[in-house]
């Protein structure tokens, strides 16, 4: 591994790389976020927004209580959304735990969403707290039962402790192990890391290992996908473009509950990375409750009155 | 008393929503004037996106108000009582103050409204003894009927205070959660009614009170698909038409009110649910 030419990958020569990243203007970054979350999004855009963040949510099941049948439900929303409208595009991806990646796949595949990937939670989600190799198992494991894509997540205590030789030789092992068969996101669990100087850092950490995509939070801790720190986070992927030519993708979240919310986190990328990652290749929405909200304010746009939650399916 | 010469601390008018007294999410207010002409306050002129958030809210508060016994139901419609008591000078005073009622019948106004609003908390555990059944059926079953609340309904009301309060009391005993809209001169104690609410312990959501015009906001609560109910009380007859044919598209309840008090009004806004059960050996 080449390490974009950045770095030699020894410890030493990455501390060097992160030490020399300026911090971040906390209040500056939190103003930013705020100024540009005051953006009016209306009609032809605002329906244009609403269609873009569909196609961008990795629609997410994410419980211990998760059944077969609930993954299948999910399934057959995420390539119809709306069942009783044709022009509501598929959602990027399904987002589900390991044991439940074959039967999505499965599903997905017999329902004609064949283009819809299935992604994987892997290396102990979401605490991350498990030896390499039964993290290396684990992704070995999702990838094995069909998965396109692999959520990591990193050792939290290990960053914090200032072990950041041992979380990116973790994101190298597991970006060997999906090879060509998966796209890798690396989630930082940014409420964990506290500060936004932290977010930069682990940024541009699992983007030098060779993450396709850096992902805020689990859902499991809040604050999650809050948007400075999305905002941080696209600033990283767009000065990384221009060191290195390579677009990462960027996937918030946790806390994206309504299509304003979604909306805000679009203008975000428009204004900060560019409209080059308004795509589901390079932006992802992690939600459950988002999808629902994006198809009553569709409903709204088209009807001309407000929708009910009783005309969406609950899971 | 305390000089005259300080500096007058007037009230903000906000709306009441889920709880809580935020500004319109247009920013708009309109004036309200006395009859002589004279400034009185600036209530928020509600856009529809604030009775957007007001469904969601009362969405919300309306399972675990439906779920609470009557009993408990009951006794915090009480508390409302009791705390308007407290407020009805005041309450009065907004009111001649804001229309052509004299001080004296504004305060017996409001003494009525505050009986009114008692006598519809008596309901609360009696509704479904009193409009309930066991059903005589041909079969080895149970059959009872039982009188259950619709979900959220929006009340109207424009100039009587009575009218108010009678519109909210007969939606929400039941365990309706409820969105009022009012306007005019009746936003200025329609708000403090909101602050009355606002100490008694009634859940959040429950009901939620929007100042604003009528004409603006009815049409988008009769076409709203999560509304259950609608009393158009206080939307004028020509208007109505228009109304339940924005309403039939969800099946919404649309019902206005003759005045009386009837228990037939909190009736209005319930189903009437059927249920069959086998009888053990």
């Amino acid at each position: 591994m080449s390490f974009y030419g950045l770095i030699d990958g020894s410890e030493k020569s990455l501390r060097n790389f992160l030490d020399q990243l300026s911090g971040v203007d906390q209040v500056g970054a939190e103003s930013r976020a705020a100024m540009l979350a005051t953006r009016s999004i209306k009609t032809t855009s605002k329906r244009w927004a609403i269609d873009t963040a569909i196609s961008m949510v990795d629609l997410t099941t994410l419980e211990g209580a998760d059944t077969p049948g609930k993954v299948k439900a999910l399934c057959n929303k995420a390539v119809r959304p709306d069942p009783t409208d044709s022009t509501v595009p598929s959602v990027g991806a399904i987002c589900v735990y390991n044991d439940m990646v074959s039967i999505a796949r499965t599903h997905l595949d017999s329902i004609g969403g064949e283009k819809v990937p299935v992604a994987a939670v892997s290396t102990a989600f979401p605490s991350g707290r498990a030896s390499m190799d039964v993290k290396i198992r684990d992704t070995q494991d999702a990838i094995d039962a069909g998965a396109a894509e692999i959520d990591m997540v990193i050792d939290r205590g290990a960053f914090l402790s200032g072990n950041l030789g041992l979380v990116f030789d973790e994101i190298v092992k597991i970006r060997e192990v999906c090879g060509e068969k998966a796209h890798l996101k690396v989630i930082f669990e940014t409420g964990e890391l506290v500060t936004y100087d932290n977010v930069r850092k682990a940024s541009y950490l699992a983007m030098l290992a060779g993450a396709d995509f850096i992902k805020t939070s689990t859902g499991k801790v809040a604050p999650a996908a809050t948007p400075p720190v999305v905002l941080v986070m696209l600033e990283a992927v767009r000065d990384f473009y221009s060191l290195t030519g390579r677009r990462i993708g960027v996937k918030p979240a946790g806390g994206i509950r309504t299509t304003k919310d979604a909306i805000k986190q679009l203008v975000l990328v428009n204004e900060t990375a560019g409209p080059e990652w308004l795509t589901p290749e390079l932006f992802r929405i992690g939600a459950s409750a988002l999808l629902n909200d994006l198809l009553m304010q569709r409903m709204k746009m088209d009807d001309g009155y407000y929708a009910s939650p009783n005309y969406v399916t609950i899971d | 008393m305390v000089a005259t010469n300080r500096i007058e601390v007037k009230k903000t008018y906000k709306l009441f929503i889920n709880g809580a007294f935020p500004r319109s999410e247009s920013g708009r207010v309109f004036e309200v004037l006395s009859k002589k002409g004279e400034f009185i306050a600036n209530p928020c002129l509600a856009s529809r996106k604030d009775l957007r958030d007001s469904v969601t809210a009362a969405r919300a508060a309306q399972h675990g108000w439906a779920k609470a016994t009557a009993y408990n139901r009951g006794q915090i419609l009480y508390r409302i009582a009791e705390m308007l008591e407290g407020r009805a000078e005041q309450c009065a005073a907004e009111i001649s103050a804001t229309t052509a009622i004299t001080p004296l019948k504004a305060q017996s106004m409001v003494s009525e409204a505050i009986d009114r609003w008692v006598w519809y908390a008596g309901w609360s555990d009696k509704l479904s003894a009193v409009t309930g059944a066991t059903n005589p059926v041909a079969g080895p079953y149970y059959n009872f009927t039982i009188p259950e609340p619709l979900g959220v309904v929006v009340v109207t009301a424009s100039d009587s205070f009575i009218d108010f309060i009678d519109a909210i009391a007969a939606a929400v005993v039941s365990g309706n959660s409820v969105i009022a809209l009012v306007d005019g001169g009746l936003s200025v104690p329609a708000m403090t009614f909101a602050e009355v609410l606002a100490t008694s312990d009634l859940p959040a959501g429950v009901i939620n009170i929007l100042t604003g015009s009528l004409d603006e906001l009815a049409p988008w609560a009769a076409s709203h698909m999560d509304v259950d109910g609608f009393d158009i009380s206080a939307i004028s007859k020509k208007k109505r038409t228009e109304l339940k044919v924005a309403g039939a598209e969800n099946l919404k309840r649309i019902y206005s009110a003759d005045g009386k008090l009837t228990p037939s009004r909190i009736l209005a806004f319930m189903e009437q649910k059927t249920v069959w059960h086998t009888i053990g050996v």
